[in-house]
């Protein structure tokens, strides 16, 4: 078996008799993962391949590049599997959270402006603790704004520096 | 004063002053990838933001306020900060859905994003620029708009490979080169302070590099826009002169709302292919913009 090699992309491979690298994820378990947690169905990511770079963070790629490419990005960061807990990114649900059906909380509008300012606060959720999509109603529609994390009956805002704002 | 030097090439030189000394209007566009027009309007008025539509381009919104970062519609990636003229290139590129396209100097990636809503996110698109912490702030600004065709690379582009892209040739190439930045004086009035015709003069054979480069990389019958937000012929129509002469292409004329002027033939001691008349040029005082220059090129066989 080959091993992560830091600076390249390597795609995703689609089943565990394809996989090439011990412990990496497949597709079939990144589109279960999705499906599970959030109702997200597979057909959603049916343009995208998913690529690795380093161990631990995919990203959702629509275009086509070579196997090993040494760029900076492929797509858009996704998902951590790193962790036994996988995360998927404030943009990974910014781009695909819309088709969630589950494990999603809608706020009011002052608990979305604190959430994207990264602060913790209390929240009203009967579910178990977890990564919950964080969306709010926008014109109307519901929309997703990142990810949070449900403990102990606090949501926890996981929006990274750069892209609190205080709006 | 060194847009003195454009007396000779501009008419109603002091409604172009004028223009000049103005303070720009802050305009974004709708990312489309994300929302639709109406939707971000409606978002807008939600949020008390006043907007009005740019007639030449709908999803070009002057707004009133300076900080658009701060309200949802930005957070959500639904619209992007963008000078209204820089949106005149991609549009000029028209890329349609499944193309193979290079945005040679790309950082930030107002470029960029546009390309990709136009392209559908379908396709590849290749972002490349030399300056790693500019391609972060590009990374993010196309993260937030969901781009996810993009290839984002760092190399110089007067030598860039294709290797990490699977080698093929592009459809289209856009060439938004470094320039000496005098268009942008309304937005930053102290854009003119270190001009230097010694650094004019070494940004014109960089830029020369970076289009030759693109061009020899774009196949037959693929299209090259090149751009620059300056005035200085030694930047826009020599560059594009000098590039006629050794690469297989030709300066195409192309369509646009905006009131332009035709590029120059005639510089100083200096006379250019009479094709660079089909390359236009923006004042500030044409379309209350900023200044710019956009040429089409068409790439030939040989
Ligand atoms: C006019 S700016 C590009 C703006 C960008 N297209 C946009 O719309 O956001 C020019 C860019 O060229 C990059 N640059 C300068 N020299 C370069 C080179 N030799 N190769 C590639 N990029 C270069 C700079 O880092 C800068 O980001």
């Amino acid at each position: 078996m080959r091993s992560n090699v830091g600076e390249q992309f390597s795609r995703v491979p689609a089943t565990d008799a394809d996989r090439a690298v011990e412990g990496r994820p497949t597709r079939n378990e990144v589109l279960s993962f999705w499906e599970d947690r959030y109702g997200i169905p597979p057909g959603v990511f049916e343009a995208h391949r998913f690529w690795e770079k380093g161990s631990g963070k995919l990203w959702a790629f629509s275009g086509d590049a070579p196997e090993g490419t040494e760029v900076e990005a492929l797509g858009i960061t996704f998902l951590r599997v790193r962790q036994e807990h996988w995360k998927p990114t404030t943009d990974a649900v910014q781009r695909f959270g819309r088709h969630a059906t589950q494990n999603v909380i809608t706020v009011d509008a002052e608990t979305a402006r604190r959430f994207i300012a990264g602060e913790d606060q209390p929240v009203d959720w009967d579910g178990e603790w977890g990564y919950l999509i964080v969306a709010h109603e926008l014109a109307d529609v519901r929309e997703p704004i990142g990810v949070g994390l449900y403990l102990h009956g606090e949501l926890r805002s996981q929006i990274p520096k750069g892209r609190q704002r205080s709006v | 004063m060194i847009l003195e030097r454009y007396r000779g090439l501009i008419d109603s030189f002091d409604a172009f002053r004028d223009a000049c000394d103005r303070p720009l209007p802050s305009v974004v566009r709708v990312n489309t990838l994300k929302a639709s027009i109406e939707r971000v309007e409606r978002a807008l008025a939600d949020g008390g933001y006043a907007y009005e539509q740019c007639s030449w381009y709908p999803e070009l919104l002057r707004l009133s306020t300076d900080t658009p970062g701060n309200s949802w519609p930005y957070v959500h990636g639904w619209i992007y900060g963008q000078e209204e003229v820089s949106a005149l290139p991609a549009r000029v590129l028209s890329p349609s859905a499944g193309d193979r396209v290079l945005d040679a100097c790309a950082a930030p990636g107002s470029k960029t994003t546009q390309l990709g809503a136009l392209m559908d996110d379908r396709g590849t698109l290749i972002a490349n620029d030399a300056n790693l912490g500019r391609l972060s702030a590009l990374r993010t600004n196309a993260q937030r708009c969901g781009v996810t065709n993009l290839i984002v690379n760092s190399a110089d582009a007067q030598t860039l490979s294709l290797a990490p892209f699977g080698g093929e040739p592009f459809d289209h190439a856009l060439v938004d080169v470094p320039c000496s930045c005098e268009g942008t004086i309304r937005k930053n009035p102290t854009a003119l302070e270190d001009w230097d015709i010694d650094h004019v003069r070494g940004l014109s054979g960089i830029q020369r590099g970076i289009l030759r480069r693109a061009i020899q990389a774009t196949r037959a019958g693929g299209t090259v826009v090149y751009s620059t937000c300056t005035f200085a012929p030694e930047e826009n129509e020599a560059v594009l002169d000098a590039v006629l002469e050794t690469e297989r292409c030709r300066i195409v004329p192309f369509e646009t709302q905006l009131d332009t002027r035709p590029g120059v033939t005639e510089w100083e001691d200096k006379t250019y292919d009479q094709s660079v008349e089909n390359a236009r040029r923006i004042y500030p005082h044409l379309n209350d913009t900023g200044g710019f220059f956009c040429a089409k090129l068409e790439v030939t066989g040989e």
